[in-house]
Parts: structure tokens; sequence; C-alpha cells
């Protein structure tokens, strides 16, 4: 628990939370461990957690008929992936997978969203973290969809 | 006749700049689906091609015509000219027909290149994407032949998807060397690749660098080159230390004819690469 908590309040996303809301995040914590090819969530099943990512690298990917799974995003050691356990109807919405040895802390989503309830702040201080992330993903995938890669024509 | 004479030599000396000369194709690389690299032969009485990273040379294809194209060679090995082109219009698809024994016409080298001499002593940060690997590519044969010179090198790419990964054969050298820090990244990808997955701007919160002692230098499509730009500030990078390479439309390469202006400047004489903080007023016009 101890090491889990120093790990929490030196992660950049929780930079400037105060002890107390440390501490809380703490109770809804636990280390995982995911092997190369492991599924840690299905498309459509229960979002209940979110992964701090300690080592290794997961991708997010979704299925497409005839084509098999598509790639969306990566992510890797410091990097946060999962925001589905905010969202009713809190289902992910996209598969992911360790590609390699991944070691991870997850925050139960449930529990999370119960002391949210409870204390505000916390509530707050949560959202204002998410915020960022989901703009910063909301960003990438459009610059993703623009395409900017593709063809131009020549002047 | 004395004051005629003098007035003849006040005039700048076009002659390399103003008429093609043919040089020949000793090979062709195919290096993507659409993306081809031409290896040209320096006429031996010019002594060599003398270019500095990030310069661009105007080329001619008979018949179809003239072009601006970075040159992506090594600046250390002026005994051949090395471009990369990418064949998405009537000129650079009627130079993807040529073949090697084939001859091209070239004018240059024109234009202010990346700043390697600034960038001693520093941190150096090369954010590229797609084709803008090529004009960025001298740089890197520059940065590693001269190693000792730099603090951390670090280059970041991004690419539509693994197939479109330019180079491939330098990534493999540069990915095995312990003194460059490179991450790729692509756009899309299938269950085969094991890379990142994401737009290049997001590799910068995480590449090993030092924000306050660093030069970054991006080149690629100008929607990547802002967002790449939005990132470096949050790193703490300034904007006097930030370089990039502006595209328009150039034609006489000698800042004459005004095809190419930006505000007050000529991209072909004034740039290509301009330090951002010099151009960050006119950036976003969308005017220009």
């Amino acid at each position: 628990m101890e090491n889990l908590e120093r790990i929490l309040r030196e992660h950049p996303f929780l930079h400037g939370m105060n002890e107390k809301h440390i501490k809380l995040l703490v109770g809804c914590a636990s280390n995982v461990v995911f092997q190369a090819g492991q599924y840690i969530f299905r498309e459509g099943e229960e979002a209940n957690a979110f992964y701090f990512i300690r080592h290794g690298k997961v991708i997010v990917e979704t299925h497409v008929p005839h084509k098999g799974p598509i790639i969306i995003r990566s992510r890797e050691e410091d990097e946060i992936f999962g925001w589905s356990w905010l969202v009713p109807p809190y289902r992910w919405h996209f598969d992911a997978r360790a590609v390699e040895l991944t070691r991870a802390i997850a925050l139960d989503g449930k529990c999370l969203r119960e002391k949210c309830e409870q204390d505000h702040d916390l509530g707050y201080e949560i959202m204002k973290r998410f915020v960022l992330i989901i703009a910063e993903r909301l960003e990438a995938t459009r610059l993703q969809l623009m395409d900017i890669y593709g063809d131009s024509s020549e002047k | 006749m004395v004051t005629v004479q003098k007035n003849r030599k006040s005039y700048p000396d076009f002659s390399d700049t103003m008429v093609t000369r043919p040089y020949v194709i000793s090979r062709v690389i195919r290096e993507l689906r659409d993306t081809f690299s031409m290896e040209l032969e320096v006429p031996s009485d010019r002594g060599g091609f003398q270019f500095q990273p990030g310069q661009f040379n105007m080329l001619y294809v008979y018949g179809a015509g003239e072009i601006p194209i970075s040159i992506s060679g090594d600046p250390a090995e002026p005994g051949v000219l090395v471009h990369t082109t990418r064949a998405v219009g009537a000129v650079t698809k009627a130079m993807r027909r040529l073949k090697a024994g084939d001859s091209l016409g070239i004018r240059g080298p024109f234009g202010v290149g990346w700043p390697v001499k600034e960038a001693e002593g520093y941190d150096v940060v090369l954010v590229t994407g797609g084709i803008g690997l090529a004009p960025l590519r001298p740089v890197i044969y520059h940065l590693l032949a001269n190693r000792e010179k730099y603090g951390k090198i670090v280059l970041l790419y991004g690419a539509r998807t693994p197939e479109d990964i330019l180079y491939k054969k330098s990534w493999a050298k540069w990915r095995s060397r312990f003194d460059l820090e490179t991450h790729v990244t692509v756009d899309r990808a299938t269950g085969k690749w094991r890379g990142n997955v994401g737009v290049v701007p997001g590799l910068i919160k995480r590449a090993p660098f030092d924000p306050t002692q660093c030069l970054a230098m991006v080149c690629g499509p100008e929607v990547m080159m802002r967002f790449t730009i939005y990132e470096l500030q949050k790193r703490g990078v300034a904007d006097d230390r930030i370089y990039i390479s502006m595209e328009r439309n150039m034609k006489c390469g000698l800042g004459l004819c005004g095809h190419c202006q930006l505000g007050p400047l000529f991209v072909c004489k004034d740039g290509p690469v301009f330090c951002y903080d010099r151009i960050k007023d006119i950036f976003y016009k969308r005017e220009m």
C-alpha cells in the first residue's frame, strides 16, 4: 500500500492532488500484471477501471469486419488509459490488449465513482484531470482523421 | 567604357541559379508506393555539389516543368546529389517515369537551411512527419557525423501507416545507435504493428531532452507543425529555439518572382527554414 501511495503521489497525472484525496485513491488501487497478448478489456464489457501503466505497452483497438483489428492508439509507461468508467453506461467502446508484459496500477472505477459522489472535491479533481486526457485524445483523433500525410496536389 | 564595366560587375552572377544544368540519374530507389529517391551524378567540372542541410534545388523535368525539391542526401558526400520526391502532380509523376541514365535539369542550391551550427552544444529535437523526413535527413547525417558537438539527439517521426515509413534502411541504422533516441508513430495500423500508434506531436511530452537547452527542428505538413509547436511550447521550449520548414509555391528560387511571398518574406530566399519566433505573427494568417 505504501508503495502504491508513493507511485500515485509521484505520478504527473495526480500532481497537485492533496494527501487526503491521494489516500482515497489508494483505497481503490491495486497492482495488476498483463502478459503479452492478454486482453485487458473488450468492447461492450462493463468498464470499471482505469490504469496507470508502470511498465510495458498497451494498444487500444477495434475490430473491423473483413479487416481484423485496427489499432487506434498505443499507450506506454507512465501513461493512463481507460475513461469509459467515468461515462454512463460504463461500457468499454474498444478493446485494450497488452503487446508486451505490462505492469500497471488499476483504479477501481466503481469504488472511485462512489467516493467521488461522497466527496465532490475529489470528483472535481478527478474530472479536471480526465478532461485534459479526453481533450488530448480528441485533438489527436481529429489530427488522425485529417489524414495529413495523405495525397496533396502539386501546385 | 570603364563605367559600363563597373556596372556590369555590380550585378550578381546568376549563371548557376537561373540556368539549369543537366544531371544524369545514376540510380532510382523506390522508397514507398508513391515516393522515390533519385541519385544524380554531379558533373565533374562542378567539383562536388556543396549544400547546407535544408536547402533545395529546382528540378526540371524536360517537357513537363520545374519544381522545388529539398536535397535529402548526405552533405558530406558532395559527389552524389539525392532528392526524394512524392509523385502527386504532373511534374513529379513525369519524374517518377525517369530511370537511370536519363537526365534532369538542376538549378541550385537555394534557400536558408537548418541551424546545425547554432545547435552545437544543445540537445537537438527533430520532429517530422511523412515526406518531411526528406529535408531533415541531411541534418541527421550531419549531426551523427559530428556527434560530439551535440547533446542528446531525439528523432520523432510520424507516418500514415507502417507501410508509409520513409527510408526503412536508414531507420534500421538509426535505431541501432545508442546516441540517437528515435521514436516512430503511425496514424493507423493493423494488429501486426508493435510500435506506437498516435500522432507525432503526442511523442513530444515523453521525449528525453532538456527543453531549456535544446533546439527543435520541425518539418512536415503545416497542420502537423502547428500542433508540434503547441506541444514544444507546453514542454517549455522557447519560440526562438524552434525552427520550421515552410512550403510555398516557389518558382525562381531567388526571391525575384514573388510566387512564394509570405508577408514580408520570400520562402525561397529567406527560408524555407525559418525560426518560429521570426514568423509566428504570420504563421497563423490563413490568407498567406
